[in-house]
């Protein structure tokens, strides 16, 4: 099942970042996973959260946020581990437009989420070669 | 020791630039009155006939003109003559909707080049002098002007027209120029370039500039004249009334003389139209005495400023203009080009943004930037950073088509425009054009 990542437009300016994570915070959400893709005058912050609906509400107001589906898959903490993992999207013949990776919640363990133009067909593909898909 | 292009009239007592201009103004009321239905028009709703002006105190009865006129009576409405007299058109840097289209006939050719032989000749120009005119050539009106001064100065006239540096550099360096006229952020620009390749300011035979068309201050006067090793002179004037020279700047680089055998100025309340008092602060007006194909009278400059007839060392009589200290439209000069910004606003509903947006002009390297802020639809905005970057390069080509300089287009989240007591501010100028 695919899961919902936030993404928060954001202006290259000091306490944008801090803004958006005091909001979050204060509404009691917890932050699984976050990365920033930036260019000169902006960024892209990409978030997962426990309650991705409450920190829309929280945030959507004043800040430009669009959700995305993304594929979280669990991958092993060793070496290869992320070569299996992109084989098997590489056989589907899926399209990565990014990806980030965070601390998985079984000690030993990573999740490495992926935007890609074929949900459907990337997960299929990752149960198939044995990867768990969140 | 001073000299003068045509040193009678540019040293003649009062008096005599008085009666010089009040018989002027009789004649050319009547010829546009005659000739102008679009301004007759004018007159009689006012109940004015060409009789009720018998001197330049009368002048302040005359209705006023603006850019907004020329617009309705574009492009012939405002013609004094008829088309066969007329020898030359030229045009403002305009933009879309503001473009002016101005005539000349023989008599206003000679009489604006002669304007500007008198601001060469105040900057020290002689016949033994080469003139590298680096204004845009073309329907501008500065190269035109300047090139034509140069010519009845007897200078050597280089007509570079604008751009190219490199060649710029070239010629100056080669063929001795001795006096360059163009926009002083150009200036500022050739000194630049000079010092990077290794050139100091006493390696060109440069002795004076004559910079104009935009606004500077004291201090971007002070830099280009330590660059270039010159005395830098500034000049001014409108498309609308000829062209640059105006007025312009003489040796004591404090104020410039209006030619007032030709042109007649007035300040007046931007508000209420009355004339002020002599050195109040207010809105320029011109009433060109003796042009024929484009005569307007009463035109509203839109810049601010106050006159001075204290006494100038120079010798010259003409009333000085202080260097333009505002506008009392929205108008903005962004390197060199008029800006209104309506403009902006109709491209961003064109394109389909709201018009919540936040104009910065600034200046680096002595060349204006322009950002433009916009608030986004968040519902337009993907959440890879390529796709923003595309809309806001299509913004950005939308902009530069309409008014024809390229911003920087900055997409912002809703509500993060700076707003006070409610109301958006549009305009951030970070430029100190006025002192």
């Amino acid at each position: 099942m695919a899961i919902t990542q936030l993404s928060v437009f954001l202006e290259n300016k000091p306490g944008k970042l801090y803004e958006v994570v005091k909001r979050i915070s204060e509404a009691g959400i917890n932050l699984r996973a976050m990365t920033i893709a930036e260019v000169r005058d902006f960024g892209i912050l990409r978030i997962i959260v426990s309650d991705a609906k409450k920190a829309m509400e929280v945030l959507e107001d004043d800040h430009i946020i669009t959700t995305t589906e993304v594929v979280s898959a669990v991958m092993e903490d060793k070496a290869g581990a992320l070569y299996d993992i992109l084989q098997a999207l590489e056989s589907a013949n899926v399209n990565i437009e990014y990806m980030y990776a965070y601390t998985g919640e079984v000690t030993g363990s990573a999740n490495v989420v992926f935007r890609v133009d074929d949900i459907e067909g990337a997960e299929a593909k990752l149960r198939e070669a044995g990867v768990e898909v969140l | 020791m001073t000299n003068y292009y045509q040193k009678e009239i540019e040293t003649a007592p009062r008096e005599e630039i008085l009666r010089i201009q009040n018989e002027k103004i009789r004649k050319q009321v009547k010829h546009v009155y005659e000739n102008v239905p679009y301004y007759r028009k004018l007159m009689e709703e006012k109940g004015l006939t060409p009789d009720d002006i018998q001197s330049v105190d009368d002048i302040k009865k005359l209705p006023f003109l603006s850019k907004a006129d020329l617009r309705e009576a574009y492009p012939y409405g405002l013609l004094g003559t008829d088309l066969n007299d007329c020898v030359r058109i030229q045009s403002t840097s305009g933009t879309t909707g503001k473009r002016v289209v101005a005539f000349y006939t023989q008599h206003d050719v000679d009489l604006w080049e002669e304007c500007c032989a008198r601001a060469i000749v105040a900057a020290g120009g002689t016949e033994e002098d080469v003139i590298q005119v680096a204004y845009g050539y073309g329907l501008f009106t500065g190269g035109a002007g300047l090139h034509g001064g140069s010519h009845k100065v007897g200078c050597l006239t280089l007509p570079m027209s604008s751009g190219n540096t490199e060649r710029q550099i070239q010629f100056m360096m080669d063929l001795d120029a001795t006096i360059l006229c163009c926009t002083p952020s150009y200036a500022a620009f050739i000194g630049e370039s000079l010092a990077e390749r290794g050139y100091k300011p006493e390696d060109n035979k440069l002795k004076a500039g004559i910079f104009g068309a935009e606004p500077w201050t004291e201090e971007m006067r002070q830099s280009i004249q330590k660059s270039l090793g010159i005395k830098a002179y500034d000049i001014y004037g409108l498309t609308e009334t000829s062209g640059p020279g105006v007025s312009f700047e003489c040796e004591a680089q404090a104020g410039m003389h209006i030619n007032e055998d030709h042109f007649y100025a007035e300040i007046i309340d931007p508000d209420t139209g009355e004339v002020l008092p002599e050195g109040s602060k207010g809105e320029l007006v011109f009433t060109a005495l003796d042009k024929e194909a484009f005569p307007l009278l009463r035109y509203r400059t839109r810049d601010i400023c106050v006159l001075s007839r204290e006494k100038c060392p120079c010798g010259r009589t003409h009333v000085k203009m202080s260097k333009p200290m505002g506008r009392s439209d929205d108008m903005l000069i962004i390197r060199g080009v008029n800006v209104f910004p309506s403009q902006i606003e109709t491209v961003l509903l064109n394109e389909g943004y709201t018009p919540n947006y936040q104009i910065e002009i600034g200046r680096e390297n002595n060349t204006d930037t322009l950002d433009i802020y916009v608030e986004a639809d968040p519902s337009k905005i993907s959440d890879k950073i390529a796709d923003i970057q595309d809309m806001e390069k299509g913004l950005a080509s939308a902009m530069r088509t309409m008014l024809g300089i390229g911003p920087k287009i900055h997409l912002v989240p809703p509500k993060t425009i700076t707003r006070s007591e409610g109301k958006a501010v549009r305009v951030i100028d970070n430029r100190k054009l006025h002192d």
